[in-house]
């Protein structure tokens, strides 16, 4: 039982993601329990809590990994996510960044920018037509942004944890997401990186939604607009992170425990 | 008819004894290090031909011949089981989680294997004696059940239970199937992952041997006869599913009681092809095997 | 601007893979025949292993079944060439079996067009409906393989079984005549010979092709981390059919060349044995270089041939146990003997500095920590970079200043990769 505070938003456009009551069950376990929540247009949106509380669970329902028992996902008020297969709803314009840094180490950096900036996919685009100007200038961008160009002939083997991380959420940009999906993106990240990473994600925020699953409650607080509580599969409480820090119930559980930093 | 239906009925449960003889080792290695071992079917040959020996070296016993049948099946098993653990040590231990690799380096052996064989016992195929009591049938109705196959069936119930027992009654089973669902877990909670692998493919591959010895009571030996069987025996663990023991059942029942129906409504090499579909058709709606168990890695969906 | 390593490196293979051709092209004018049609057949299986190459070395799918697709092909060819002996009548061995008229599929094989045709189509029929029930089911790794295998001994079981309709385990052999000419005929070899060298240069072409523009690198993608791929919003089931596909094809073409001038297929020659041996030809050559699996598949039959002349029983032995010594030590195939200085230099250089070293160089991590990163796609250790094995190297111990990632004293638990590369910066 918790205090949800209001959120404000737009009440006439439908929001961007729609999560209405999805429950997620793995043989017979509530991984995720009629968990309803909605995220806006240009929103930084955390979802924090203990471990084992969903969060990562949501992250895989919304992206297409899991199938959900119950409920529905509603994408820009038409699409149902729930009903689709991943690379649709990567289509679609919702890209999902995975705990652990996930890129291709067979092919170079810049190969796997270029592998996700194109937005043709089929047999003949890949084998025929090449990238547009305007499409290596976006990659070319992102690389200085993230500091890799230097190295974008290279192998991402070469690449430190932090900078997989970064070519990453820098492979996720070139698709122009309109959500980004990011597990955990600072884990293992220094204090300068994860600075770094917030103003990546303040300049983000322009042009798409981010929802976050984070444990570093300082990044948390500098960055988001609103944060999600989530705990034993449920939603604890919303809000901004100073109403959040203040629910005596959200204390209790998580806060409180002296736990986080 | 009704007897015809009864002797297919039972040529199915017998081929199915058999794949699980054949399969079970296989299958706890593969759930256990993600080897893919090609010279399983090796393993199978190396328990024929020592119950070959075994008899061999019975035969001039006069009467006490008929002992050599438990001799036989201890060495086998013995046997196969040390080959396996110098294997493992030299070989298999060196290909952790490198599962395509395995199955090169293991096809490789099996080729090693089986040249040798053809250069200790020639290239023929050889027969096993089998002793006065296990030779005939047991005659109900008008259907005859040769006692081999009966004991093949027995054994293999009795190393069914064995293998559940040891799972899931000892402490070492235990300390198995915690490596088979969490190795870098079980291996931080002090367990040594490496000797609990060597142990367990030596078993694996003793029950292999085991299953060679039963082989020569029903057909002839030579360096061929892994390669009659690894196909399904693969196929049982591919039915079956990797981590479940109880999906070698399934599998080897699935296979081999199948294969026998097809057999019957169609013909041998029908029947095989026709297994073959249905075990694709079963794994569109299982692409992991019946009871596969599952991982929330990015890779292991 | 100067090439990068990656790039040296794959100018280098271009190279050999040129030498090679070349000394391909001058064979016929320096050999004696037979050896000539021996060397054609080595071609053969070339091809094969290009085709291979692709599906596995690249895209990180072992199928243990072409010999299927390369005896579609050939048996398509071989009905052809039957016919064209019997000269309008039934084959000899359907008369032993007591025909007097042809099965009716197997009138069309007269008319070559349709034969060529069936020869690229009924491998590619196959392995598009293989695809599509395994693929578009999410069936892959160790499950696709032993299915594949399965593919290869149901298709032998058929045509032993089959003996009225494919000559069982016999085989289709006795033919005369292709498109007129004379099998026995000197020049009919000679240019068969030369068919064939045009075909494996024109695949290997068709190949290099496709690895370089962006489908290559989808490929080495899915290799690498399927479903990663589909998040980034690929139909990964689409180009896993495509490239199955295409393999079936190259092998069915390549066991038409083979039939033509070996002058017999049999189901031996399509079963189990026989598509893992392809897979061994790829794996020892160096898979994921193209230029790898053409050397792998040309060399080994080749010394098989020469050995099963003079040892046949070594040969058994000598095939087994390259093939453990190479995919332990050597995982990249012959194509990563030019590192093996370097990683035996750090591999000297680890023990120095107390590193729990042993003597598998390539898999180099201690059994524990290699069997956290356990190899979950099912992939062989592509060679195409400068870091082997990079399903490992990704998280284990990485977690590195940025500001220091560049060259770095190699210290006790990293991998030989990190220290073969820091050595080859110096170099």
């Amino acid at each position: 039982m918790g205090d949800t505070a209001t959120l404000v938003r737009e009440q006439d456009a439908p929001a961007l993601l729609s999560i209405e009551d999805v429950s997620v069950v793995f043989n017979g376990f509530h991984a995720i329990s009629h968990v309803s929540t909605t995220v806006g247009d240009h929103e930084i949106r955390f979802f924090i809590g203990p471990n084992g509380a969903g969060k990562t669970t949501i992250l895989d329902a919304i992206c297409g990994k899991n199938r959900i028992a119950g409920g529905r996902i509603m994408f820009k008020g038409k699409y149902d996510l729930s009903r689709m297969k991943d690379y649709k709803i990567a289509n679609l314009g919702v890209s999902r960044k995975f705990q652990a840094p996930s890129v291709f180490p067979g092919i170079t950096i810049l190969e796997n920018m270029e592998l996700a900036a194109a937005n043709r996919h089929s047999l003949y685009s890949t084998t025929f037509l090449n990238l547009k100007p305007d499409q290596r200038d976006y990659i070319r961008y992102i690389l200085d942004f993230i500091g890799l160009y230097d190295k974008c002939f290279d192998y991402p083997t070469r690449l430190s944890h932090g900078e997989k991380q970064w070519l990453e959420i820098g492979m996720l940009l070139t698709q122009h997401p309109d959500l980004l999906l990011l597990d955990e993106p600072v884990a293992g990240m220094s204090r300068r990186e994860t600075e770094h990473t917030a103003e990546l994600l303040q300049r983000i925020k322009q042009e798409c939604s981010v929802v976050v699953v984070e444990h570093d409650m300082q990044f948390a607080k500098d960055v988001s607009d609103n944060v999600t509580v989530f705990h034993e599969g449920k939603v604890l409480a919303e809000g901004t992170m100073d109403e959040v820090s203040q629910n005596q119930t959200v204390i209790d559980v998580y806060l409180g425990r002296g736990g986080e930093k | 008819m009704v007897e015809t239906l009864v002797m297919q009925a039972f040529n199915g449960i017998s081929l199915s004894s058999i794949l699980f003889l054949a399969a079970i080792g296989l299958a706890v290695t593969f759930s256990l290090m993600h080897v893919i071992n090609m010279a399983h079917g090796e393993f199978i040959m190396v328990g024929a031909y020592t119950a070959y020996v075994v008899q061999g070296a019975f035969s001039g016993f006069g009467d006490a011949f008929g002992l050599y049948v438990p001799v036989a099946i201890v060495m086998s098993f013995v046997v196969a089981a040390a080959l396996g653990a110098v294997v493992e040590k030299l070989i298999v231990s060196r290909l952790y989680g490198r599962v395509a690799d395995s199955l090169l380096v293991t096809w490789g052996l099996s080729l090693v294997l089986q040249q040798l064989a053809r250069n200790l016992f020639g290239s023929a195929n050889v027969g096993v004696e089998v002793p006065s009591y296990l030779a005939g049938s047991f005659e109900i109705g008008g259907i005859a059940l040769p006692y081999t196959r009966i004991w093949i069936l027995v054994i293999a119930l009795a190393c069914l239970l064995g293998v559940y027992l040891f799972m899931f009654r000892t402490r070492f089973g235990r300390t198995v199937r915690a490596v088979m669902q969490n190795r870098p877990m079980a291996a931080a909670l002090g367990v040594n992952t490496r000797r609990v692998d060597a142990i367990t493919f030596a078993l694996g591959s003793g029950l292999a041997g085991l299953a060679g010895c039963t082989l020569t009571w029903i057909g002839l030996v030579g360096s061929g006869l892994g390669q009659n069987y690894i196909t399904q025996a693969f196929m049982t663990v591919v039915v079956g599913g990797a981590g479940s023991v109880f999906g070698s059942v399934f599998g080897a029942g699935f296979i081999g009681i199948g294969q026998s129906i097809f057999e019957f409504l169609t013909d041998a090499s029908l029947g095989q092809a026709l297994i073959f579909l249905a075990v694709i058709l079963l794994l569109q709606f299982r692409p992991k095997g019946i009871f596969a168990v599952s991982s929330r890695s990015l890779e292991d969906e | 601007m100067a090439l990068t390593q990656s790039s040296k490196t794959q100018r280098n293979r271009l190279v050999l893979a040129f030498v090679i051709f070349a000394m391909l092209a001058v064979v016929p004018a320096v050999l004696p025949l037979f050896r000539t049609t021996l060397i054609a057949r080595f071609m053969c299986y070339a091809v094969v292993a290009l085709g291979l190459d692709m599906i596995w070395g690249y895209t990180g799918i072992m199928s243990l079944g072409h010999g299927v697709y390369f005896g579609l092909g050939a048996y398509c060819m071989a009905m052809y060439l039957k016919l064209a002996a019997a000269g309008g009548g039934i084959p000899d061995f359907m008369q032993w079996s007591g025909f007097d008229a042809l099965p009716a599929w197997w009138t069309p094989f007269a008319n070559p067009a349709f034969a060529f045709a069936m020869v690229v189509l009924v491998p590619v029929v196959v392995s598009v409906a293989v695809g599509l029930l395994t693929f578009l089911h999410n069936i892959k790794g160790v499950y696709f393989s032993i299915l594949s295998q399965a593919l290869a001994l149901i298709m032998s079981v058929l045509l032993v079984g089959s003996q009225q309709y494919t000559g069982g385990s016999n085989g289709l052999t006795d033919f005369d005549t292709i498109l007129g000419a004379p099998l026995a005929s000197s020049a009919t070899k000679v240019a068969l010979y030369y068919v064939t060298l045009a075909v494996l240069v024109a695949v290997f072409a068709l190949c290099f092709f496709l690895v370089n523009r962006r489908i290559g690198k989808i490929f080495m993608a899915i290799r690498d981390s399927e479903n990663r791929v589909r998040f980034t919003g690929y139909n990964t089931a689409v180009f896993k059919v495509f490239v199955y596909a295409l393999s079936a094809a190259v092998a069915g073409i390549a066991g038409a060349l083979y039939v033509s001038q070996v002058g017999i297929i049999t189901p031996a020659d399509v079963g189990v044995a026989p598509s893992i041996e392809m897979i061994v030809w790829v794996a020892i050559g160096g898979r994921g270089t193209l230029v790898g699996a053409v050397i792998g598949a040309l060399l080994t039959s080749g010394v098989e041939t020469v050995a099963s002349e003079t040892f046949p029983d070594l040969w058994n032995y000598l095939l087994g146990l390259v093939c453990i010594v190479v995919v332990l030590f050597l995982p990249g195939g012959l194509m990563d003997l030019p590192r093996v200085p370097a990683r035996v230099r750090a591999w000297l250089n680890r023990s120095h500095t107390g590193g729990a070293g042993s003597l598998a160089l390539a898999a180099s991590c201690p059994a524990d920590v290699a069997a956290v990163n356990v190899d979950p796609a099912f992939d062989g250790a592509p060679a195409m970079q400068p870091a082997p094995s990079p399903a490992f190297s990704d998280d284990s111990s990485d977690e590195r200043d940025p500001a220091s990632s560049g060259a770095h004293a190699p210290t006790a638990g990293q991998t030989s990769s990190d220290s073969a590369s820091a050595s080859r910066k110096e170099a």
